[in-house]
């Protein structure tokens, strides 16, 4: 696997840390009650299929990036910034 | 029909035609008492237990594939109860002695070996770490033994004692612990659930869970609908998809581990060896194949093939703890697909939907627990109160964090174990 890094091109999946689905930039409010927590710690969509996960370019450039992903057929989609993704998403 | 090596010996003087399928292939009825969703090992292992100790016959397991396609039939077959924390300890404590009646209960040779596990250790503090293992396992019941280096060297004299950057300490030895032949689990535990009336239904694929009223009344199948009682659902890498079915959210991510074997050798590997500083553990099939693997690719998948730095780093760390194995050729490798939770622990549980039952979160720890799982959550079903072996397998301990079972220390959140 390899993915394109916006800043640093085609790299291999070496250079990658995984973090998890894309869930973890949409933090519920710190005043949330503990169902929304639960459900932004632990309970997934896991699909099988087309993803959206994080993942940090640690022997790269640093920075953190959405990719889009199949998980059945590791096919790499797109791939935007971290902050991008989450200022879309308000 | 019983087997028995008078059987063996009457049917090859007979030209041997009197050997019949293991098990029937029935369809499906319209209805059952109760239904298991997976015909893995855990699934099949559940109505085998149903069966036997509760004395249930009107049940079907529902396969999408054929039956043990899946985890059971792509592992390391590694059987041991060496873990520490209470919950985990009791479980594989449990499990392992109905590994050693299982021959003989389900009639069919299952290969299990008790070779031996030895998890090796490079430092003080990881000496320590497994000292403390090995007094846990004691506590429970179970066996264990501190090796130093002399110990190890006269049970595993072809490791590198040599090297200066990861020298071997010593080891934590569990007699007990072993390898048993994996298909020959699923296929032993399918003969003893069809024997007792189960059916089992191939190429039968889940695509709906019925619920009314907050109870579950059935499924939806690529085979028809078919009424239930009580459901159980045991998928394995596949369950959050199941568990959407019934509109839950399970703290569950897949993900990929590889495995790997060698050619056919002579035996050359007596035990089950675990090296402590790289993530390579090996052991030596009755076929002569090396069988060795590491750890999860570490992202989300369900390719059930990995990528190639976590096979580097497989033979990487396996030639720096055993030299010896480098001019092996590797045969085959393969994927699993892991249901991961958060914790590293699995679930064994009610839902919060009546007549739905869950088992799910074994991590890359499933083949051992085959027979306990199978155990607990038939009484599980049978009894619609917990086994006390699996009694904190609860899948609530997540939103309250009361009760985690968090056996490596790393946290309860995903991608951590």
């Amino acid at each position: 696997m390899q993915i394109d890094c916006p800043f640093c091109g085609a790299r291999d999946i070496r250079e990658f840390t995984y973090l998890g689905h894309e869930t973890y930039i949409h933090r519920p409010a710190d005043e949330a009650w503990s169902d929304a927590w639960n459900d932004y710690l632990h309970n997934r969509e896991n699909p099988a299929g087309m993803t959206r996960d994080l993942w940090f370019h640690g022997s790269g450039c640093g920075a953190w990036l959405v990719v889009t992903r199949n998980t059945v057929t590791h096919e790499i989609t797109g791939v935007e910034l971290a902050r991008e993704a989450s200022r879309h998403a308000g | 029909m019983r087997y028995s090596g008078l059987a063996v010996l009457a049917q090859g003087l007979t030209g041997n035609r009197g050997w019949r399928p293991a098990w029937r292939d029935p369809a499906p009825k319209d209805a059952y008492d109760i239904v298991i969703i997976g015909g893995g090992g855990h699934g099949l292992a559940t109505a085998f237990y149903l069966a036997k100790e509760h004395g249930l016959r009107n049940i079907a397991v529902l396969e999408k594939g054929y039956l043990g396609g899946g985890n059971i039939g792509r592992n390391t077959t590694i059987v041991r109860a060496n873990y520490g924390l209470p919950g985990n300890s009791e479980f594989y404590s449990h499990s392992l002695k109905l590994w050693e009646g299982l021959e003989a209960e389900l009639n069919y040779n299952v290969m299990h070996s008790q070779r031996g596990i030895i998890n090796l250790f490079h430092s003080d503090g990881q000496r320590d770490a497994y000292a403390r293992r090995g007094n846990a396992m004691i506590n429970q019941g179970d066996d264990a033994i501190l090796l130093d280096r002399a110990g190890v060297r006269k049970l595993l004299p072809y490791l590198d004692y040599e090297q200066t950057r990861f020298p071997i300490y010593g080891g934590l030895y569990h007699p007990r612990g072993g390898t048993a032949r994996h298909d020959a689990v699923a296929w032993g535990f399918a003969r003893g659930a069809d024997m007792r009336g189960v059916d089992l239904i191939q190429n039968c694929e889940v695509t709906g869970i019925d619920i009314e009223g907050g109870r579950v009344t059935g499924v939806q199948t690529s085979r028809g609908a078919i009424r239930a009682k009580k459901v159980g659902i045991v998928v394995a890498g596949r369950s959050s998809q199941v568990a959407a079915m019934a509109g839950m959210r399970l703290p569950i991510e897949s993900h990929i581990l590889q495995a790997f074997v060698t050619e056919g050798l002579k035996p050359v590997i007596d035990h089950v060896v675990t090296y402590g500083m790289g993530h390579f553990y090996i052991s030596q099939s009755d076929k002569g194949g090396l069988v060795f693997g590491g750890d999860l690719d570490f992202y989300a998948s369900y390719a059930a093939r990995g990528n190639l730095p976590m096979a580097e780093h497989v033979m990487e760390a396996g030639l720096t703890l055993m030299p010896m194995i480098g001019k092996a050729r590797i045969l085959r490798s393969w994927g699993g697909i892991m249901d991961m939770s958060p914790d590293g622990s699995p679930i064994i549980d009610r839902t919060h939907i009546e007549g739905l039952y869950l088992n799910c979160g074994w991590c890359y720890g499933g083949f051992k627990a085959v027979p306990a799982s199978g155990h607990t959550f038939a009484h599980l079903i049978a009894t619609d109160r917990p086994h006390e072996a699996a009694a904190r397998y609860r899948l609530d301990r997540f939103a309250t964090g009361r009760g985690l079972m968090d056996e490596e220390a790393k946290g309860s959140q995903h991608n951590l174990h």
